[in-house]
């Protein structure tokens, strides 16, 4: 069985994935970086009636904690350099998820200050519709978050600095 | 004496107790803050000259995202302000529901400043107390409007739709069960020795440097002034309900806390009146060129479906002229100048938001306190960025 094979490729490494994946599922700590109204229903989503913990999320109010930075609200031309820097604060692993309107695709406001979604400047993970989406939305959105996570390659190697963490391949 | 060394930090927009993207610029000396400049403009989304663009009745769904804590009150002023420029008549049943949810509203707005006040100071239980009753309105809106908090319930002319089933039922046991819970927060902050050592003496402003910024709301009543405009410039049938306006003595935070707890419960007593006065009647008024008609007469009259047509395609003209409306928001004045040139779109639309203009004391009431203390009176302010940079 395992003894009797060389080392390395598929075995050793797919196991010691799936723990590190299952780590960083369980316990994603996004910001606690509101923007605009979808930060409310953030909060609510993190209150009483929903409860994140339950989930291992844990908002965390500084970058350098954090592994998930939830952009919750509408994404301004001069808010958005201020994002980069907050997202460049943050360690790898990262992941982001745009929540709402503004944040996917600009929603209603179509003007002259407002970032048209704020995937022109971020690799986005998850897109939350809605405006503002509701507190199960969120957990959908971040619960399908958990499952990319799962599914992602490379998670041990890359941990150990050996090439690049992978997405998890469509279908 | 030793040479001062100013010393300056900035506080934002990314921070937990800013509210949103508010962003501070502090000069310090040592831990005494010498000067505070608020920094604004990060959630600027240009609402003002989107809703040049926008019919009176499409403008309506902009101003939710204002102050989107209390999406009522902005829906609420804004179409008082179009009725206002049509001279229109809103029938009473509506008048009474405008009121109801206005109330709510004001719950739901001062469950949120008090969940993120107590926060920020260090009380979490509170936070998670607020937030539970707060989903209690959030269900109400829902149901009445389908949305929880962009909702969009009102219509220049009345409103969108009657209300639900056991809307009465679900009013009544808020006002049965809130002031129990309003008990509760009191027991566990009023005496509340850490509480009582954060907020009072903090955030000192005199009447007179409270009138001078021009303050309103709350926090202008926390210095003492006795200003409400539900009381002193009524509209929506405000004038029929008896209530107290709460004024502080000390002008601290401890006293806009105490305020806005007696607001509170003088919201359930409007409520309570509200809803006994509550009769049958048309929720709409009764002009075909303003106000949507009814799905049947749509499907079943030709009138009703040129109406629709005409008022969803192009909208309503408005005549010429100017209007300023202002309600008493939860967070204080909130005011809409409309500005017609006989269009069926805004020429212009200004809103006075009390956010704004209450922020604007932060350099005087934080003028010689400590930084930490600085977290308290962002929270007594109870600012709202999507109202400040609208």
């Amino acid at each position: 069985m395992g003894v009797e094979q060389p080392l390395g490729e598929n075995v050793l490494t797919t196991s010691l994935d799936k723990l590190v994946n299952w780590a960083r599922k369980s316990s994603i700590w996004p910001m606690t970086f509101g923007l605009a109204c979808c930060a409310i229903e953030m909060m609510a989503t993190g209150a009483s009636s929903h409860d994140l913990d339950r989930f291992g999320i844990i908002f965390r109010a500084s970058p350098r904690q954090s592994d998930c930075i939830i952009i919750a609200g509408t994404v301004t031309k001069k808010m958005l350099p201020v994002i980069k820097t907050v997202y460049e604060q943050m360690p790898e692993p990262k992941w982001v998820v745009a929540m709402g309107a503004c944040a996917c695709s600009g929603g209603v406001f179509d003007t002259y200050s407002v970032v048209q979604g704020v995937d022109e400047a971020l690799h986005v993970d998850v897109y939350i519709p809605g405006c503002p989406p509701r507190p199960e939305a969120l957990l959908y959105g971040l619960l399908k978050l958990q499952d990319k996570i799962a599914k992602e390659r490379n998670s041990f190697g890359s941990a150990l600095g050996l090439g690049e963490r992978l997405e998890p391949t469509a279908a | 004496m030793a040479n001062k060394e100013i010393m300056t930090v900035n506080m934002g927009p990314q921070h937990p107790s800013t509210h949103g993207v508010l962003r501070l610029v502090i000069e310090l000396d040592g831990e005494v803050i010498e000067k505070i400049t608020p920094h604004i403009g990060y959630l600027h989304r240009g609402v003002e000259k989107l809703s040049e663009h926008r019919t009176y009745h499409q403008a309506m769904t902009l101003t939710d995202r204002l102050d989107y804590l209390a999406p009522m009150s902005n829906n609420l002023g804004y179409v008082l302000a179009v009725e206002k420029l049509l001279g229109l008549e809103v029938p009473e049943r509506a008048q009474t529901i405008r009121v109801i949810m206005a109330e709510l509203t004001r719950l739901k707005s001062h469950l949120v400043w008090l969940a993120c006040h107590a926060l920020d100071i260090g009380a979490m239980t509170v936070f998670l107390y607020c937030f539970r009753e707060r989903e209690q309105i959030m269900s109400m809106y829902e149901k009445l409007s389908g949305a929880r908090m962009t909702s969009s319930y009102f219509r220049v002319g009345g409103l969108s739709q009657d209300v639900y089933d056991g809307f009465e039922a679900d009013v009544r046991r808020i006002i049965d069960e809130f002031p129990g819970y309003f008990d509760v927060y009191e027991g566990l902050l009023t005496k509340n020795t850490i509480w009582l050592q954060r907020t009072i003496g903090n955030g000192v402003i005199s009447a007179e440097d409270a009138i001078d910024y021009g303050i309103t709301g709350p926090a202008l009543r926390g210095s003492g002034v006795d200003w409400d405009l539900r009381r002193d410039n009524p509209y929506s049938g405000y004038d029929k309900y008896s209530f107290k306006v709460p004024v502080g003595e000390k002008c601290d935070t401890f006293d806009r806390y105490k305020v806005r707890l007696v607001e509170m419960r003088e919201a359930i007593n409007i409520l309570r009146q509200a809803l006994d006065s509550l009769k049958p009647g048309p929720i709409l008024a009764d002009c075909p060129k303003v106000c949507y008609p009814p799905k049947e007469r749509v499907y079943n009259t030709i009138e009703g479906l040129i109406h629709h047509f005409k008022i969803a395609s192009e909208g309503f003209p408005a005549p010429e002229g100017e209007v300023y409306q202002s309600v008493e928001a939860p967070k204080g004045e909130l005011g809409y100048y409309l500005v017609s040139d006989g269009g069926t779109k805004p020429y212009r639309m200004r809103i006075r938001p009390p956010s704004f203009v209450n922020l604007g004391a932060i350099e005087k009431m934080g003028k010689g306190s400590m930084i930490a203390d600085l977290v308290a009176i962002i929270g007594t302010l109870d600012i709202v960025l999507g109202e400040i940079d609208r």
